[in-house]
């Protein structure tokens, strides 16, 4: 860490600028990249904020201001909350009464399986992912390569053995059934990217320890762990985003008190036969979108720091 | 910590156990044991009941391992067993199970089953009336996992070469970039049926505007594929970026302060620093993303149902496995479509190894 860096300096007014370093002619480029590749989203959080009425006008509204008369006004809607009121409660047959929709209980699912799934492969495929890299077996690209494969099959081919071993079992529509489920999931992307973050550390540091009489778990914890977090943090995130937004198996193997977001919200927008409702299904993808956007906010730091920070260069 | 000598014990050569010494690292003691008491389990209990017992032997078995590997120093499988032991349970032995499916007639929503060898093979991959669908599939599978993976990997690379300097603001606009990854693929394929439809989307009202004439992307294979490999690319590029940056950032500076002083030229400055660092990580970026384009079939289900001539196997297996029941010949599809993902992977890898030689 620099350390002393005013706090212009960090906001991006840096007056010394190094080989790596660019101003702010390069920020408005990509700035204007990354605003034309966010704008399919923009689209889908404006949905939610939209009135129902609206959600299929033509010409389609899309923006909730004028930006000061920038956007012609056919194109401008009022903004309302309305919608994502309604992800927890509304009125689900005519003239009745607001009813809960248990979103809640999906939200609070859905956090408590993927985070635990996520870190458990993490733990369990980080000590494989050293053991591979430190201590090879015999034969251990096979084994790796096997491990591979189980990522390369269709799930809909593995299911239907699982679903019978869930019921015999009695493993189905409970948490721990999907939670390990979703850590095998996990562990082949796990494993191999852990693996490739492991392989580049150099050896002379851990041989050092050993010298001095680090023992085998000592070199792991204090010498290789911290030179990875990068790794953990990257596997992390894309652990949690691919077991987020897994659907067939949540939709196959949880019951009513374990349902995921995404099966909800697949039968939430797509029940009563009135087709596509889009700002009920933009609101839900709006919040859902929330949690895993601000854990990838802020472990990014951690994500670009770099393999190789702060050891010796190799 | 005093030991005394009696109990002490050489830390190398420690001979294995005879087959029947009671000890916690006789590893084929606990296989016997454990071996007999499933079989019986299975045998005399119900399923519910020996489902735990023959899960309570495999853990005396792994925990026999797990002793054996730590009094003599085998660390290597120490660390990789458990992770072993959860896909063991968890994939490949309803891998396994599915294997022994493809081989039998058996449907899921019929009691008879029937052993009938390699005849799903055949089937599947020669009957008059079934094999041209699983053909055509398998095609269009390749030209999507092509053309989604190239796709991916370049504006991936893009992207990240974009992002690689620091620059002011540099976190919130990488946030930007990556949001469409975090997305459920439920909401945002049925966002890009909106985006695409023909009366109501955005690209219809802007095409409209430009032309004469009703625009309507899905109504030609070329237009339904570009859709579909349009929605795939825009979701999944920053997972090749993420990748590709946490090498380039990875590379030490001071080899490009050396660069400039050298005055090397910046092609030669990439392939001789940069790509080095970066290609383990585009290597393992290119393999998942293939992986993943060879399971397409969420985007295809929302955008035309397989129609246009877009079936990709993935979902014509879903068809066929799922409404049709037909679980043994879908088990077949699918090893035939293992059979070509591995030989592809296997190709990378081995391209990928020779070139780490020849470096």
């Amino acid at each position: 860490m620099e350390s002393g860096t005013s706090i212009w300096e960090r906001m991006g007014f840096r007056k010394s600028s190094g080989v790596a370093e660019a101003g702010w002619g390069h920020t408005l480029v990509v700035a204007g990249v990354s605003f034309i590749y966010f704008l399919p989203v923009l689209f889908i959080i404006f949905t939610a904020i939209k009135p129902q009425a609206l959600a299929l006008s033509v010409p389609p509204t899309l923006s909730p201001t004028s930006l000061f008369g920038l956007i012609p006004d056919q194109f401008v809607f009022t903004p309302t909350l309305e919608n994502f009121g309604s992800v927890f409660s509304r009125v689900m047959t005519a003239g009745g009464q607001p009813e809960p929709t248990g979103f809640d209980r999906f939200f609070f699912n859905s956090i408590v399986i993927a985070s635990v799934s996520v870190l458990l492969a993490l733990v369990l495929g980080t000590l494989a992912a050293y053991g591979f890299s430190r201590y090879p077996l015999k034969g251990n690209d096979t084994y790796l390569f096997i491990i591979l494969t189980t990522r390369m099959l269709p799930a809909i081919v593995v299911i239907i053995p699982v679903i019978l071993m869930f019921r015999a079992a009695g493993l189905s529509g409970s948490y721990l059934g999907i939670i390990m489920l979703y850590t095998a999931f996990n562990l082949a992307f796990t494993i191999w990217m852990m693996k490739s973050f492991f392989d580049e550390l150099s050896p002379d540091v851990e041989d050092a320890a050993r010298i001095d009489g680090s023992s085998e778990i000592k070199v792991f914890l204090k010498i290789c762990l911290p030179q990875v977090i990068a790794g953990l943090a990257a596997t992390f995130v894309f652990g949690l985003i691919l077991t987020w937004n897994e659907f067939l198996f949540a939709l196959l193997l949880t019951g009513p008190d374990t349902r995921t977001v995404p099966v909800a919200m697949n039968q939430a927008v797509s029940s009563g036969g009135r087709g596509t409702d889009w700002t009920l299904l933009a609101a839900i993808e709006t919040l859902f979108l929330i949690p895993v956007f601000l854990v990838t906010f802020f472990l990014q730091e951690h994500l670009l720091r770099g393999v190789t920070f702060g050891t010796v260069r190799k | 910590m005093s030991v005394t000598p009696v109990t002490s014990v050489p830390r190398t050569a420690r001979t294995s156990p005879a087959l029947l010494e009671v000890s916690a690292d006789n590893w084929r003691l606990a296989i016997l044991v454990g071996v007999v008491v499933s079989a019986l389990g299975v045998a005399a209990l119900p399923a519910s009941v020996s489902f735990w017992i023959v899960g309570a032997m495999a853990a005396m078995v792994a925990a026999a391992f797990v002793v054996n590997a730590y009094r003599r120093r085998y660390y290597g499988g120490l660390l990789v067993t458990p992770a072993i032991a959860v896909l063991f349970v968890m994939n490949i032995f309803p891998l396994l199970w599915s294997l022994g499916l493809s081989f039998f007639a058996y449907q899921s929503n019929q009691q008879s089953i029937r052993f009938v060898g390699l005849y799903n093979y055949i089937k599947v991959l020669t009957n008059d009336i079934a094999a041209p669908d699983n053909w055509n599939a398998l095609i269009n599978t390749a030209m999507f996992v092509v053309l989604t993976v190239s796709t991916q990997m370049i504006v991936g690379f893009l992207l990240a070469m974009l992002f690689a300097k620091q620059f002011p603001l540099r976190k919130y606009l990488l946030i930007l970039v990556l949001t469409p990854m975090m997305l459920s693929v439920v909401a945002s394929g049925v966002f890009f049926t909106y985006y695409y439809d023909p009366t109501f989307g955005i690209l219809s009202y802007v095409m409209n505007s430009i032309t004469d004439g009703q625009f309507i992307l899905m109504d030609s294979k070329a237009g339904a594929v570009a859709g579909i490999v349009f929605a795939d690319a825009w979701m999944w590029s920053p997972f090749v970026m993420l990748l590709v940056l946490a090498g380039l950032v990875s590379v030490p500076k001071y080899l490009y302060e050396a660069a400039a002083i050298d005055r090397v030229s910046a092609w030669r400055r990439f392939w001789s620093i940069t790509f080095p660092y970066i290609r383990g990580l585009l290597m393992l970026a290119l393999l998942f993303r293939t992986i993943e384009a060879f399971k397409l079939a969420d985007l295809v289900i929302l955008l035309t149902k397989g129609g246009n001539d877009t079936m990709t196997i993935s979902y014509h297996l879903i068809r066929i496995a799922n409404e049709q029941n037909k679980t043994s010949e879908g088990a077949a599809i699918s090893y035939v479509m293992l059979f070509m993902v591995i030989v592809l992977t296997n190709l990378y890898l081995y391209l990928a190894k020779r070139r780490n030689r020849e470096a």
